[in-house]
C-alpha cells in the first residue's frame, strides 16, 4: 500500500508511550497533545468506568437471583440501574471507539501525523473526565444517586428528591466532549490525509468515524439544550415540560431521543467500521462491495437521525407519526443488512485464518443480527405494544451496544493491541475468553429476550415467582460473561507486561498502521508516506484488485 | 514552506469554527421546535403576551447587534490589509456595542421582574397558560442568547488583546476571523429571537 516511505526501521524508532519529550512522568501523558497518548488516557479511563458499571450489573443480576428483596433496598436498585444507564452509555459505550480508537490509529490510518486540533483533542479529554467526576461526585452528595434512568424522564427526573442536576449537568460536559471529538475526526478525515488517499482509499473504520463524528456534531447539542431544560425547570419552574403550565412532557422525550437514538448509532457505526476492517484481513480477500459499506454507514447516520419516534410509540404520539417513525425505522434496517451481507459475501471463499479478532468480530455479526432482528419486532407497531418497557427491549439493546459495540470493540482491541502496545497476547486464551463470553452473553440476554416476551416489566425491583427460573438462568449467565469478560481483559493486561514482542505486521493487513513499527513512534511516520492503492489489497492475494 | 502551512491551518481552523457553529444552531434549534410546537398550539396567547414587550428596546437591540456584526467584520477586512490599528479600535466599538445590548437586554427584563412577571410568579401564573409558556421561552431563549453575547464579549476581548500583542495578524488571521463567525451567529440568532418575539402581535 505505501509506495515511496515509511518501511520499518526497527530499533531505530523510539516508540511513543517511551518518548522522553518536554515533560517528564505523568505530566507527560496528561499534557500530551499526541493522538497516541491521549486514546491511552481515554482507554484507562474508559476501561475503569467500564468495569464500575459492570459491577453495577452484577449487583443487579445478585438481586434479581431471586424474588424479594436479596442484597438490597427498591431505592438502591432503581439508583444502581441509573448509574449503570448512565456509566455505560455516556462515559463508556458513545465515547469508546472514537475517543480510544479513533485517536489512535485514524491519523495513522490516513497517513498524518496527528489529529487536526491536538490541543482540542487534549481538551476533550479534560472535558470528558470532568464529566466524570461530576457524575461520581453527584452519587455522594446529597440527596443521593440519581434514580431516574438513564433517559431522565420528566416529569419525574423534575419531582424526584434526589440530585437530578449535577448529574444531568455531568452528561451535558460529557456532550461537550463529545462534539469537540467529533468536529476533530471529520476536520482530520478532510484536511490531513496523505497523498494519493482518496475517500474511496480509506480504510472502511475511517468511514465509520467519520460517519459518527458528523452524528456527534449534529445531535449532541439537541441532548445538550434538552439536559439544560430540565436544570432550568426545576430551578426556575419556567413550565415547559409542566403539564399545569401548559408545558407537555411528551416534548421532553421527543428532543430526548432526536439526540439518543441517533446515539445508538455513534455507539454502533464505528464498531461496524472496525469490523468491515477486520474481514478482509482474515478471509485475505478484499472487502466485497467497498462503496456500498461506506456510503451504508452515512445512510444510516441519515436516516437513523428521523426514527426517533419509534421510541415513543405507546407515549400518546399520533397515529400518523407512528406510523412514519415505523416505516422509517424498516428502511434504517437496509443499510444495516447491506452491511451484514457484505460482510458474508467477503468471508465467501476468503482463505480464513481463525485468530482472536476474527472471532470477536464473528460474534459482532451474530449477535448484532439478533440484536437487529429484534428491533424489527419493536420497529413494527402491533407487536411493539406487546414487548414495550419489558426485558425484551433490554435484551435487544444489550444484544446491539454489548454484542454489537462491545464484540466490536474487543475485535478492535485484540485486533490492534500487538499495533499500540508492541506485544502480543496468548491467543489461546483470548479464544477461551471468546468462547466463555459467547456463551454467557448469549444466556444472559436470550433469557431476556424471553423474560420480556412473557410479559417481565423492565426495571422492576422484584418479579412474581413464575419468573424465577429464567432469572435465576440469566444471573448465571451474566456470571459466566463476566468470568469471560475478566478472562479477556487478564489475558491482554498480562500481555501488556509479559507478552511477546510483537512484529510489526502480525495479521498481514495492508493498511497504513501495519507499515510502521510495533509501537508507533511518536512522529508515526519518518516521511508522510503516499498511498497508491485502496485498503484491503494483499500481497498473497494478488488476482482481486480494486 | 512556512507559507503553505499557514493557509492548511487557516482552512483546518474554519472547518472546524463551522462545525462548531453547526452545533450552536442545533443546541438552539431544540427550543426553536419548542417554540413552534407551543406558538401552534397557543397562537393567541402568543400573540396578546407578546405586547407586554417593548419592540422599540428590541429594534434598539437589534440594531446594536448588526451594526457590532458590522464592526466585526471591517476588523476581519482591516486585519487582511495588515492594519492592527483599527482592527483593535473595531474590536473594542464591537465589544463596547455587545455590552450595551447586555444593558438594553437586562433592563428589559427588569422590567417584566418589576411586573411580576418571571417563572414561577403567582402573576405569571394567573394568566393563560399559553402566556405562562411565551415567557417561559422567552426567558430561557433570550438568556442562553445573552450568555452566547457575553460569551463573545470575553472572547473578542482576548482577540482584541491578541492583536494588541502581534499575535494575530494579516499571516495568522484564523483566530480573528473564528472569533467574527463566532460574534455573526450570536447577531443572526437574535435576528431570529426579534420578530419570533416582539413582532408577532
Amino acid at each position: 500500500m505505501v509506495s515511496s516511505a515509511a518501511r520499518s526501521s526497527d530499533g531505530s524508532t523510539v516508540p511513543y508511550y517511551s518518548d522522553a519529550g518536554p515533560r517528564p512522568g505523568i505530566l507527560g501523558w496528561i499534557l500530551s497533545t499526541d493522538h497516541k497518548r491521549i486514546a491511552i488516557l481515554y482507554l484507562v479511563c474508559i476501561l475503569s468506568f467500564f468495569f464500575t458499571a459492570v459491577t453495577l450489573g452484577v449487583l443487579m443480576r445478585i438481586e434479581l437471583a431471586s424474588p424479594g428483596p436479596t442484597i438490597m433496598r427498591p431505592q438502591t436498585y432503581n439508583s444502581l440501574f441509573t448509574l449503570h444507564g448512565i456509566i455505560q452509555i455516556f462515559l463508556v459505550v458513545i465515547p469508546a471507539i472514537p475517543t480510544i480508537l479513533g485517536n489512535f490509529f485514524l491519523p495513522i490510518l490516513i497517513g498524518t501525523r496527528d489529529m487536526a486540533f491536538p490541543r482540542l483533542n487534549l481538551f476533550s479529554w479534560y472535558l470528558y473526565m470532568t464529566g466524570a467526576v461530576l457524575v461520581f461526585v453527584s452519587v455522594f452528595i446529597s440527596g443521593g444517586p440519581i434514580d431516574t434512568g438513564w433517559t431522565f424522564y420528566v416529569p419525574y427526573s423534575l419531582r424526584t428528591t434526589v440530585d437530578v442536576p449535577l448529574a444531568v449537568f455531568a452528561v451535558f460536559v460529557l456532550g461537550m466532549s463529545s462534539i469537540l471529538t467529533g468536529i476533530n475526526i471529520v476536520t482530520t478525515t478532510h484536511q490531513l490525509r496523505a497523498p494519493g488517499m482518496s475517500f474511496f482509499r480509506l480504510p472502511l473504520s475511517v468511514w465509520g468515524l467519520y460517519s459518527t463524528a458528523w452524528v456527534q456534531i449534529l445531535a449532541t447539542p439537541v441532548i445538550a439544550i434538552t439536559l439544560i431544560l430540565i436544570i432550568v425547570e426545576r430551578w426556575f419552574g419556567v413550565g415547559v415540560f409542566d403539564p399545569a403550565k401548559g408545558g407537555d412532557p411528551l416534548l421532553y422525550q421527543h428532543l430526548f431521543w432526536i439526540y439518543s437514538h441517533p446515539a445508538v448509532y455513534i455507539m454502533i457505526l464505528p464498531a461496524m467500521g472496525v469490523v468491515s476492517d477486520v474481514f478482509p484481513v482474515f478471509a485475505r480477500k478484499n472487502v466485497y462491495g467497498y462503496k456500498a459499506i461506506a456510503f451504508s454507514s452515512l445512510a444510516i447516520a441519515s436516516v437513523g437521525s428521523l426514527v426517533w419516534g419509534h421510541h415513543m410509540f405507546v407515549s400518546g404520539q399520533s397515529d400518523t407519526a407512528s406510523i412514519v417513525f415505523s416505516l422509517l425505522t424498516f428502511l434504517v434496517a437496509v443499510p444495516s443488512a447491506i452491511k451484514v451481507f457484505n460482510w458474508i459475501a467477503t468471508l465467501y471463499k476468503g482463505s480464513i485464518r481463525v485468530e482472536p479478532p476474527f472471532l470477536y468480530a464473528l460474534a459482532f455479526v451474530v449477535l448484532f443480527a439478533v440484536g437487529g432482528l429484534t428491533g424489527l419486532i419493536q420497529g413494527a407497531l402491533a407487536t411493539d405494544v406487546q414487548v414495550h418497557d419489558t426485558y425484551f427491549v433490554v435484551g435487544h439493546f444489550h444484544y446491539i451496544i454489548f454484542g454489537g459495540m462491545g464484540f466490536g470493540l474487543f475485535a478492535a482491541l485484540h485486533y490492534w493491541f500487538p499495533k499500540m502496545f508492541g506485544r502480543m497476547y496468548d491467543r489461546r486464551l483470548a479464544t477461551i475468553a471468546w468462547v466463555i463470553l459467547f456463551v454467557g452473553f448469549n444466556m444472559f440476554y436470550s433469557t431476556f429476550l424471553v423474560l420480556g416476551w412473557e410479559g417481565m416489566p423492565r426495571r422492576y425491583y422484584d418479579f412474581p415467582l413464575r419468573y424465577q427460573h429464567l432469572q435465576l438462568f440469566a444471573s448465571i449467565g451474566a456470571w459466566i460473561m463476566v468470568g469471560g469478560l475478566l478472562t479477556m481483559f487478564g489475558n491482554l493486561i498480562h500481555a501488556f507486561f509479559r507478552g511477546e514482542k510483537a512484529p510489526a505486521n502480525p495479521w498481514g493487513g495492508a493498511t497504513l498502521e501495519w507499515q510502521i513499527p510495533s509501537p508507533p513512534p511518536t512522529e508515526n511516520f519518518e516521511q508522510i508516506p503516499t498511498v497508491s492503492q485502496g485498503p484491503y489489497v494483499f500481497d498473497d492475494e494478488k488476482k482481486v484488485r480494486r | 514552506m512556512p507559507g503553505a502551512e499557514d493557509t492548511m491551518d487557516t482552512s483546518r481552523a474554519r472547518i472546524g469554527m463551522w462545525l462548531f457553529i453547526l452545533s450552536e444552531i442545533l443546541l438552539f434549534g431544540g427550543l426553536f421546535l419548542l417554540y413552534c410546537v407551543y406558538r401552534y398550539r397557543f397562537p393567541a396567547e402568543f400573540r396578546s403576551a407578546s405586547t407586554v414587550l417593548s419592540v422599540a428596546d428590541g429594534a434598539f437591540n437589534t440594531a446594536i447587534l448588526i451594526t457590532s456584526s458590522f464592526a466585526v467584520a471591517l476588523a476581519v477586512h482591516f486585519l487582511r490589509l495588515n492594519r492592527p490599528k483599527p482592527v483593535v479600535d473595531l474590536l473594542t466599538g464591537t465589544i463596547a456595542l455587545g455590552a450595551l445590548f447586555l444593558i438594553v437586554k437586562g433592563s428589559e427584563w427588569a422590567d417584566k421582574f418589576a411586573q411580576g412577571l418571571y417563572p414561577s410568579s403567582p402573576v405569571l401564573l394567573a394568566r393563560s397558560k399559553g402566556e405562562v409558556l411565551y415567557f417561559g421561552l422567552y426567558f430561557v431563549m433570550t438568556g442562553l442568547h445573552a450568555l452566547h453575547v457575553f460569551i463573545g464579549i470575553c472572547l473578542l476581548s482576548v482577540l482584541a488583546v491578541l492583536t494588541i500583542k502581534g499575535r494575530i495578524s494579516a499571516r495568522h488571521p484564523a483566530v480573528l476571523e473564528n472569533g467574527g463567525l463566532y460574534w455573526h451567529l450570536v447577531d443572526i440568532i437574535w435576528i431570529f429571537l426579534f420578530p419570533l418575539f416582539y413582532l408577532i402581535a
